[in-house]
């Protein structure tokens, strides 16, 4: 039972890794640095909010969260591509605008500086840590699939060709027709589409949208992005490890082994240490950060 | 008028383009018939690359008029069309620095932005059709690639046989060529050129870009020559001369390679017969070319690269003062990391490195600098300049310690910084000649030519020579050559590493080939030649 628990706990942390980080892959095979997806997460969880709340079914909520990542992304895509900003620099601007502008409307639609109001999630009204709550609710199911979808999407597609090609090799794809920007624009699209799900998974489990729920969790999904070198298998496995070692920690806490906050920098130690070349070579997409001519 | 069917399959009009400030085109044309090999030649920066990413829709003309002939033969007004387009219209241009995606297959390059999908509402990749395609052409053509293997891990010969086979692969029943033998070996050049004198004689069209006459002569129809965005003058190959194109491309009488190569050998016999003064007196028998002690030594050299091989492997060689030893091979065989590990940039995994008996194998690139080893760099944008800085700024980099003033707080002394450009720009003739002009602002060759100034034009022992020519002029190639001579004359030793054989052949005294990261081969200039060099290059010949 205890590894059932387990398992389970890990799979409902892992899920909104898989979401964002899926939108890393898209974003940085395509060339646009993932530096975002916390702010897709944050604004498609708000969005979720609003979108369940008024429209009193989960279904509202996730269509709203997937427009509220995809205008994100619509506004990063646009600097860095129509106006060839720096991407680090609008990445963090774009993650700055997403915690200001959810607590602007977070006031101004509910009243609160904290949190909203509870709202409709999947599952109807008990949601608990056992499989039953996980089998009843679809972003589960969506969120299992969402790896292999990006995967086929990538290997398989013609567009999936033209994002790598452009994510590596831009003046090579323009010689051939490939219209890169449109390519560029609609990578990073999906990508704010795929980190907005996993932002509305947040608020649909948690039954309401709290100031900066998203907590960093964008920032891992980019870790795992960049630790599963930017394969979406590999990528899939890393968010899994990462939310296994975060499960591990919760059910260590009373133990108290080791401070929490250690177990907290596993994803990113990880990162740091594929960067440094320990696990193979991790090769980042060629043009990647770069504004094509 | 009825619309009838033209001999041309080209036919460009008093093209203008021009970026910013910098007139690339400014009144080019070209005519080119159906089936013919045609050479766009002219110095760099003449605007031969220009005038055909033009052609092939990267550009769009800032004004006149391109024609294009369509299946039936008829000339059609195609003026600022997409490279979708030009695809489509059977234009494919193989570009100098190869427009590959390294990381995909060859069979995913070729059909990127023509992709093959399967039938269904899912239109997903057919690789299985995608690949027989590639292979079909391949035999037909004779470019033979493997379609499943990642072009990351081809040799430059056969990436370029992909670009090639790419262009094809739309369709294209013209194609233009840039520069496309500038990083093949001789037989990858012959196996080319046969390739080419097929698709003539389908009836397929070739536009040849290239500055190196030899190849004109030997494999075109009809040659138009290129000046400072101009077309001068259009010619049959078969009714000119390599001398003729040569002035019409520089406008004046120049000195080609190939007799730099005879007139070398005739000031070598001058020289010997009376030896400049400051050459060493320690010599040898200088005729039967023993030179005396070395001023550059390298022993059991090893050099590790990124890659899982090291680049350079137990390579010794020495070079006394006055000799040129030459470099030839194709470009990636370890050539950057012998030069760089000797000019300190790269570090060494074992062996010594001696200049003048000094050991300098651990040394700063500072103290190897002070002790008399000077650096020409392969890329001047990379390592040889700071294209932002001055003019004057860029002749004391790597320097500068010798321009200060000194003291508590050093500072820069701007005056003598000021007088050493003033001399350096007369010396070498740099032009503008004004040292508080950015690097960036001045052509290929006047780059190249703060690069020459600042590293000859000072106290050195040994130079390092890597490209020294590379996407200059004729005529800063030929300032640049009398320089490299004049210091063998006055008793420096000098490395030269050049992609262009004809220029390790008309400089230098010895000549090595290095393969895989080996010297496999050392011979006297006398006895070597393109011939014999050929297939130590493609490492099909070992020295014994």
């Amino acid at each position: 039972m205890a590894v059932l628990l387990f398992l389970a706990q890990t799979l409902r942390i892992a899920i909104p890794y898989l979401f964002a980080a899926a939108g890393g892959v898209v974003s940085e095979r395509a060339g646009l640095i993932g530096l975002t997806l916390e702010g897709y997460m944050l604004g498609g969880a708000f969005a979720a909010a609003l979108g369940s709340y008024y429209g009193h079914s989960a279904w509202f909520g996730v269509l709203a969260g997937v427009l509220g990542g995809a205008l994100l992304a619509v506004v990063y895509g646009v600097s860095a591509i129509r106006f060839r900003a720096d991407q680090v620099v609008v990445g963090i601007a774009i993650n700055l605008l997403a915690i200001g502008v959810t607590r602007f409307f977070l006031r101004l639609a509910f009243g609160s500086s904290s949190n909203s109001p509870r709202v409709t999630g999947f599952g109807g009204e008990q949601s608990g840590n056992g499989f039953t709550a996980l089998v009843a609710n679809p972003m589960i199911w969506l969120g299992l699939i969402v790896i292999p979808l990006v995967a086929w999407m990538l290997y398989r597609t013609p567009f999936g060709l033209r994002v790598r090609a452009v994510g590596e090799h831009p003046a090579a794809a323009t010689s051939v027709g490939v219209p890169v920007t449109r390519v560029r624009y609609t990578a990073v699209i999906l990508s704010g589409v795929l980190a907005g799900l996993g932002g509305v998974y947040l608020v649909l489990d948690q039954h309401q949208f709290t100031d900066q729920m998203t907590a960093g969790r964008g920032f891992i999904a980019l870790a795992a992005t960049i630790f599963g070198r930017w394969d979406p298998s590999r990528v899939g496995v890393a968010c899994l490890l990462f939310a296994a070692a975060e499960t591990l920690q919760i059910q260590l806490q009373g133990a108290q082994l080791v401070p929490s906050q250690f177990v907290e920098m596993i994803p990113y130690l990880l990162t740091i240490i594929a960067l440094a070349g320990v696990v193979g070579r991790a090769v980042p997409p060629a043009a990647l950060g770069r504004a094509p001519e | 008028m009825m619309p009838h069917a033209s001999t041309s399959a080209i036919r460009l009009t008093d093209i203008h383009k021009s970026f910013g400030a910098v007139l690339a085109n400014r009144g080019a044309s070209l005519e080119v018939a159906r089936g013919e090999i045609h050479a766009l030649v002219g110095e760099n920066g003449a605007g031969k690359s220009t005038l055909m990413r033009v052609l092939s829709g990267m550009y769009a003309p800032d004004s006149g008029r391109m024609e294009v002939a369509d299946a039936g033969g008829v000339l059609r007004d195609v003026t600022g069309w997409s490279t979708a387009a030009a695809i489509e219209s059977g234009v494919g241009m193989v570009h100098q620095h190869f427009m590959l995606v390294p990381t995909l297959t060859v069979a995913e390059n070729l059909m990127l932005g023509a992709e093959l999908t399967s039938e269904g509402p899912l239109r997903v990749l057919d690789r299985a059709r995608a690949a027989e395609q590639v292979e079909a052409l391949s035999t037909r053509t004779g470019l033979r690639v493997n379609p499943a293997r990642r072009v990351a891990e081809l040799s430059v010969g056969e990436a370029q046989r992909v670009e090639i086979l790419k262009a094809l692969y739309r369709g294209a029943r013209t194609l233009i060529l840039d520069e496309p033998t500038a990083v093949l070996s001789p037989p990858e050049v012959d196996e080319l050129w046969e390739v080419l004198r097929q698709m003539r004689s389908r009836g397929e069209t070739i536009v040849l870009i290239t500055h190196k006459l030899d190849e004109v002569m030997s494999i075109s129809d009809t040659v138009t020559v290129m000046r400072h965005g101009r077309t001068i003058s259009r010619l049959r190959t078969g009714e000119t001369t390599p001398q003729q194109i040569a002035r019409e491309m520089v406008g004046r009488d120049v000195q080609l390679a190939s007799e730099m190569r005879r007139d070398a050998v005739l000031a070598e016999e001058a020289w010997v017969a009376a030896p400049a003064s400051d050459a060493p007196a320690a010599a040898g028998s200088l005729g039967s070319t023993t030179f005396p002690l070395p001023a550059l030594e390298i022993k059991g050299l090893v050099v590790a690269s990124a890659g899982r091989s090291d680049a350079v492997r137990d390579v010794s060689f020495s070079i006394s003062p006055g000799e040129i030893l030459g470099i030839a091979g194709v470009e990636g065989n370890g050539q950057t990391e012998l030069v760089e590990a000797i000019a300190g940039l790269r570090r060494v995994r074992s062996g010594s490195i001696l200049l003048d008996h000094l050991d300098i194998t651990g040394a700063s690139v500072r103290a190897r600098g002070d002790a008399g080893l000077s650096h020409i760099p392969e890329d001047r944008h990379s390592r040889g300049l700071v294209l932002d800085y001055s003019i004057a700024d860029n002749l004391i980099l790597g320097q500068q310690h010798h321009f200060a003033r000194g003291g508590f707080v050093n500072t820069l002394d701007i005056d003598r910084i000021a007088s050493n450009a003033r001399r350096q720009i007369a010396a070498f003739d740099i032009r503008p000649p004004n040292a508080t002009v950015p690097a960036r602002s001045l052509s290929g060759g006047n780059q190249q030519k703060i690069v020459i100034a600042r590293e000859m034009g000072r106290d050195f022992r040994v130079l390092l020579a890597a490209q020294p020519t590379r996407g200059v002029d004729v005529g800063a190639i030929e300032f640049i050559h009398g320089q490299l001579r004049a210091a063998r004359a006055s008793g420096k030793a000098i490395l030269l590493v050049s992609a262009d054989l004809s220029e390790v052949l008309a400089l230098s005294d010895r000549i090595a080939v290095m393969y895989g990261g080996r010297f496999v081969v050392v011979l006297p200039r006398a006895g070597a030649g393109e011939e014999v060099l050929g297939p130590y290059m493609t490492g099909a010949e070992h020295a014994a």
